[in-house]
């Protein structure tokens, strides 16, 4: 069994820690968040044993691998102490809010041979899985674009009290929402060399970004767009798509379906015809051990464990390739030093068009 | 006994497996009530009289109508599925879990509702607060027949994964006691779930889960879920038969016709023509069964 403790109890923690707990080869020995509310909960009604404080539950607990869910503010410390005592670390997206102390944790990592993970599970979802081995097939030839969106209903009034509203503490569209689809672009086309053209814009929110809009430029001449927004209502929860076009076709995959245009046949995409070919999720989904909002959840840390037992330091989803992310978020951020745009206090149009039709 | 044929609501809320520019199209068709009503009372005159749905905003508009004209539909019946779980977690994403909590108690008219949400809230009384969400939930059925009450899938296996075992009982006493009514679980790990739920005696549970002939999102895989539906004792109810759309209707009603003592099939469709067939086939698959 591995002994794994888990920090940060919110809403993606208490999800891992639901499928920690069932997994099979996990012993969760303990759990950690500064709510006392919280961790009383839970350790009344589910027997968890809980600390309040993370450097104390390191000291005093036996253990082998940790997973951090803790606002991402707090990551690169809580990472670093866990890689000193040695620990195989499952880390929340967003990886680190400075590419510094990325750098600096991947080497960590590296050079102590332990398992590293940051939980980007898109990668870990049967259509961009799917996606993303017939780009690096070659069957779309060569690829020129493409793009990834990614919208939901999180911020729709302009109010907030957590920290997803504070900028500090990487709150905000980009650090929660657009980085999601920046790994997937990574993770389907490969990381882009620079970006331009950076919108962040707070529809409702006062600090931070609701919405971000920017060009990807790649070395080889390609583009492509991002097009992030989570105060869409119309959306019942997250959607993201990414969209590839190539020399020989296009390719666009969201959690459901993958959608794919070939000009000619391609010995990688077997029985696809020329033009369009739907592959649907029940054909592309790996059946998981324990099921809690999505297979990719589970698959995540599954992935987690078997690094663990085998030792497989260069597999999905390591530091070195959350850095990736992290890198065209900082890209983003340096874009825009000082020019995030946020709500004007004048009225708005549509408040006066409004108010003449009252 | 439940019925042999539920109408599921899936498709009035935009929900859709297979894919999402089909979810959207069925969100648009669906945003005015008499659409979602023309469908239900299709499926009424083809002989589905239970409506299992998630306690959505929109669904206390159709308890309202069928409140109102309860002539017309003399034996209908729902069975609420609770809580509509992305409005807990958009709150919890928005304001903090303890804030969205308060916000999700009962708020408007009994004082002493408030009152006692705050003190259970305080005191970590995890009953009581989970009394009042059920209520909360339940209040838009007022005055209809609700004959089995569920808790969503990501609740049940939520908490099923966090080991809060005692809150299946206390979910399970309180639907009994209040609501006289059978309480249900949907889960997505049926042998997980019966293995807890037999742990604390709660016997022969109504549990609604996928059972499809592909072993689409049947955790611990088609045979173990065949080897306990034969096996277990416990009321399934089959959901996700036709795998959305993956398996042919024929051969999807089969396979789960085939299978003992499967109480009830749910499903969601928007055509007359779908409800026909999909009713038909199970009535007749059943009968020859």
């Amino acid at each position: 069994m591995i002994r794994t403790a888990m920090v940060g109890l919110g809403k993606m923690g208490l999800s891992h820690l639901a499928i920690l707990r069932a997994h099979p080869q996990l012993d969760l020995v303990a759990g950690c968040d500064s709510t006392a509310y919280l961790t009383d909960i839970l350790s009344k009604y589910s027997g968890l044993k809980c600390h309040a404080d993370f450097d104390r539950m390191l000291e005093q607990e036996q253990l082998d691998a940790i997973v951090i869910a803790t606002p991402s503010k707090l990551h690169a410390a809580m990472v670093e102490k866990a890689l000193n005592r040695g620990l195989h670390v499952f880390c929340e997206k967003p990886f680190v809010l400075d590419v510094r102390d990325g750098e600096r944790l991947v080497s960590l990592a590296e050079s102590k041979g332990l398992v590293n993970q940051v939980g980007y599970h898109y990668r870990f979802v049967g259509a961009f899985k799917e996606a993303a081995r017939i780009v690096k097939s070659g069957a779309l030839g060569t690829v020129h674009h493409v793009r990834a969106e990614a919208y939901g209903p999180v911020v729709l009034r302009p109010k907030g009290g957590t920290w997803r509203s504070a900028k500090s503490e990487g709150g905000g569209a980009l650090y929660d929402y657009a980085c999601h689809a920046v790994d997937l672009v990574n993770f389907v086309a490969g990381p882009p060399a620079s970006v331009g053209g950076v919108v962040r814009h707070g529809v409702f929110s006062q600090d931070v970004d609701d919405e971000v809009y920017c060009t990807l430029h790649y070395a080889n001449g390609a583009s492509g767009q991002l097009c992030v927004n989570w105060s869409d209502e119309s959306f019942r929860k997250m959607s993201t798509k990414v969209s590839v076009w190539g020399t020989h076709g296009r390719i666009t995959a969201d959690r459901q379906e993958c959608q794919i245009y070939l000009r000619e046949p391609h010995a990688a995409v077997p029985g696809a015809s020329k033009g369009w070919t739907i592959r649907y999720t029940t054909d592309l989904t790996e059946e998981v051990w324990f099921y809690l909002r999505g297979e990719e959840y589970s698959a995540q840390i599954d992935y987690f464990a078997q690094s663990i037992r085998e030792r497989r330091t260069d597999g999905e989803n390591t530091f070195r390739s959350a850095l990736e992310a992290d890198r065209v978020v900082s890209m983003i951020v340096g874009e825009t030093a000082g020019m995030l745009t946020m709500p004007s206090a004048q009225p708005s149009r549509a408040t006066l068009w409004s108010r003449l039709f009252k | 006994m439940m019925d042999r044929v539920l109408f599921g609501d899936n498709q009035f809320f935009g929900v859709n497996h297979m894919s999402e520019e089909k979810a959207r199209a069925q969100a648009m068709r669906f945003q005015d009530l008499p659409a979602v009503l023309e469908v239900l009372d299709t499926a009424y005159q083809e002989g589905i009289r239970t409506f299992m749905c998630t306690t959505h905003d929109r669904v206390a508009e159709i308890c309202d109508h069928f409140r109102a004209n309860a002539a017309k539909y003399p034996d209908y019946q729902f069975y609420p599925c609770m809580p509509y779980a992305h409005k807990y977690a958009n709150a919890v994403t928005e304001h903090g879990m303890i804030e969205a909590l308060r916000m999700l108690l009962p708020q408007e008219g009994a004082i002493a509702a408030m009152l006692k949400g705050g003190a259970a809230l305080a005191t970590k009384d995890i009953e009581a607060i989970m009394q009042l969400l059920i209520d909360a939930e339940m209040k838009m059925f007022h005055g209809l027949s609700t004959p089995v009450v569920f808790m969503q899938n990501v609740i049940t296996d939520l908490l099923l994964g966090l080991r809060m075992n005692e809150c299946f009982r206390i979910f399970h006493d309180h639907v009994k006691s209040r609501y006289g009514a059978e309480p249900g679980y949907i889960t997505m790990n049926v042998p997980r779930l019966l293995d807890v739920l037999e742990a604390l005696d709660i016997d022969n549970p109504i549990v609604c889960a996928n059972i499809n002939k592909i072993g689409f999102r049947m955790c611990g895989g088609i045979a173990l879920y065949e080897q306990t539906i034969a096996t277990r004792r416990f009321r399934p109810v089959a959901m996700s038969v036709l795998a959305s759309g993956a398996i042919a209707p024929r051969e999807a009603i089969e396979y789960v016709c085939r299978q003992p003592k499967i109480e009830s099939i749910v499903f969601g469709a928007s055509s007359r023509g779908n409800i026909r067939q999909t009713k038909t086939l199970i009535d007749e698959l059943t009968v020859t069964a």
